[in-house]
């Protein structure tokens, strides 16, 4: 049977060249980095190789860079080591922060955290049909006490490119005390992450979604942004996250950066062949339309809605071929409601039960997604056939 | 939580009995969940046996919603076809689930569904016998 694994915006494989980096530091160079014997010190240089690794690939200081445990991590360190460290210098103001409606749920829910707690107010500023936010609204969302503006690079569900360059410009030159975080975790494989030039301050990512192990992540701290710790313990990471580092997961993170970086410009253009034919092919289809801007897109992610269909039994029915996919469709939500990101962009929810989305990477070729345009007509006519008359029927 | 499907649910997904529509069916009820927007619809053809009792001779359903949506209207035809209505209205959602090995608790209300849109049928079946 066929195995196309078609949701790398979901998860990656570990590159072998990472796990062969990774290896000897599970048994032979297994010191605690903390310590200054053979040991310890051969595990420290494995951190500090990758964290050298990572600062060139987003041109900063290795200094700049804290690891943690995953995106969702670093993004809670971000806005909320920010936001206490602003409500220390003065306790009067409850800082404003602007984010966007389609952001993943570790911004999302982090923001409405503080909220609850009082310590922040938050603008959630809302997109176009094609996911896209409006530079417009962002200059007028902002206020006296705004000290943060978080925006996802590239968005997991539509793929759709929001003007980080734009907004980082717009930032620096006119509100140069607001802070930048920068969500990159779909972006870092196809975008330049260059802080300097996006002028960002603070960048979240994860390894697994760039051929790195799970349980690793890194933040960028821009030198001088007031950050306090939400982990405490030992003075690890520079005193922004306590707790012995997961050395060889460090040492993978880099090594896939690196990786990345190195592959990044042939990927892309790549990716972008093969999500093109997927994408001309499928809307051929009818009742097929994709989601996501048209050209504003990353080029990993190709993101449809199927008019009668629901999400969950395509995906399924599409498994048993041998094809991964994904869905927004609230059935197969663990709360059963629809996508965030699909109700921000104004659509439907009985148009978002019949999401699909399909997520290309590395091992992807022209044969895999030929068998999977296919197999998606095949799935969709079955699942239609099923499917009652619904001309007429309103709920 | 746990999301899996038992292989019964994924039998039924992949290959659902009595699938379709019955042409000028004796009761049809449709059914639409608004926690998630599926809707399932099922046809009863019913014919009387020597005992004057109303047996269910022929049942299909459609579905438009989740795997465990369709697998447990499918799973119901197979339970409920050449019972009597009787017997029919008494399949619980327990039954439906107990016939798929099992379903994710998140999924137990579509089951729900499949039972409704059979006793809507049902209900729809007696009511056209009253108005003649
Ligand atoms: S009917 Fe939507 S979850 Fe099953």
């Amino acid at each position: 049977m066929k195995s196309i694994y078609l949701d790398y915006a979901a998860t990656t494989p570990v590159d072998p060249q990472v796990v062969k980096k990774m290896q000897p530091y599970f048994s032979d160079y297994f010191g605690n980095p903390s310590e200054i014997h053979k040991w310890g010190l051969k595990a420290s240089e494995g951190i500090k190789n990758a964290r050298t690794q990572i600062s060139k690939a987003l041109n900063c200081n290795p200094s700049e860079i804290t690891f943690t445990s995953c995106a969702t991590e670093s993004i809670n360190l971000a806005h909320k080591g920010l936001i206490e460290a602003v409500r220390n210098q003065d306790k009067k103001i409850i800082p404003h922060i602007i984010t966007t409606q389609i952001e993943h749920k570790a911004v999302l829910e982090t923001c409405k955290h503080l909220e609850k707690l009082n310590w922040a107010k938050v603008t959630y500023l809302p997109v176009d049909e094609f996911g896209l936010i409006s530079i417009n609204d962002l200059g007028k969302a902002i206020t006296k006490d705004t000290v943060l503006v978080s925006i996802m690079f590239v968005n997991n569900e539509v793929g759709s490119i929001q003007p980080i360059a734009e907004i980082g410009k717009l930032l620096k030159t006119k509100y140069p005390k607001i802070f930048f975080h920068a969500d990159a975790t779909q972006a870092l494989p196809y975008f330049d992450c260059d802080v300097n030039k996006l002028n960002i301050d603070l960048l979240s990512f994860t390894g697994h979604k760039i051929y790195a192990p799970k349980g690793i992540g890194a933040l960028f701290i821009k030198s001088g942004t007031p950050i306090i710790r939400q982990q405490d313990g030992g003075s690890q990471e520079n005193n922004l996250r306590a707790g012995t580092e997961s050395v060889p997961l460090i040492v993978g993170l880099g090594q896939a950066t690196e990786l990345i970086i190195k592959n990044r410009a042939k990927e892309s253009s790549r990716l972008k062949t093969l999500q093109k034919n997927l994408i001309s092919k499928l809307t051929e289809i009818p009742g097929i339309k994709l989601t996501g801007h048209p050209e504003k897109r990353a080029p990993h992610i190709a993101s449809f809605i199927v008019k009668d269909v629901e999400g969950e039994s395509m995906m399924l029915l599409l498994s048993d071929l041998g094809i991964a996919v994904s869905t927004g469709s609230a059935c197969n939500s663990q709360v059963l409601s629809s996508s965030h990101v699909l109700d921000a962009m104004g659509i439907a929810a009985e148009d978002s039960h019949g999401s699909l989305r399909l997520s290309l990477g590395k091992d992807t070729t022209k044969e895999d997604i030929e068998y999977t345009i296919k197999s998606i007509k095949k799935v969709v006519t079955t699942l239609r056939k099923m499917s009652p008359d619904l001309t007429g029927i309103e709920f | 939580m746990d999301l899996t499907y038992t292989k019964e649910v994924l039998k039924h997904l992949k290959s659902p009995k009595n699938m379709g529509k019955i042409k000028n069916p004796d009761g049809e009820g449709m059914v639409g969940n608004r926690v998630c927007g599926d809707i399932m619809k099922m046809y009863l053809k019913i014919i009387k046996n020597e005992k004057g009792e109303e047996i269910i001779s022929d049942i299909k359903f459609q579905t438009l919603g989740c795997g465990a949506a369709i697998a447990t209207s499918s799973v119901l035809t197979t339970l409920a076809k050449g019972k009597t209505i009787k017997e029919a209205l008494k399949i619980s959602k327990d039954d439906i689930i107990q016939a798929l090995g099992g379903l994710p608790a998140i999924k137990v209300h579509c089951s729900i569904l499949a039972d409704e849109a059979l006793k809507k049928a049902v209900e729809n079946y007696c009511s056209t016998l009253k108005q003649h």
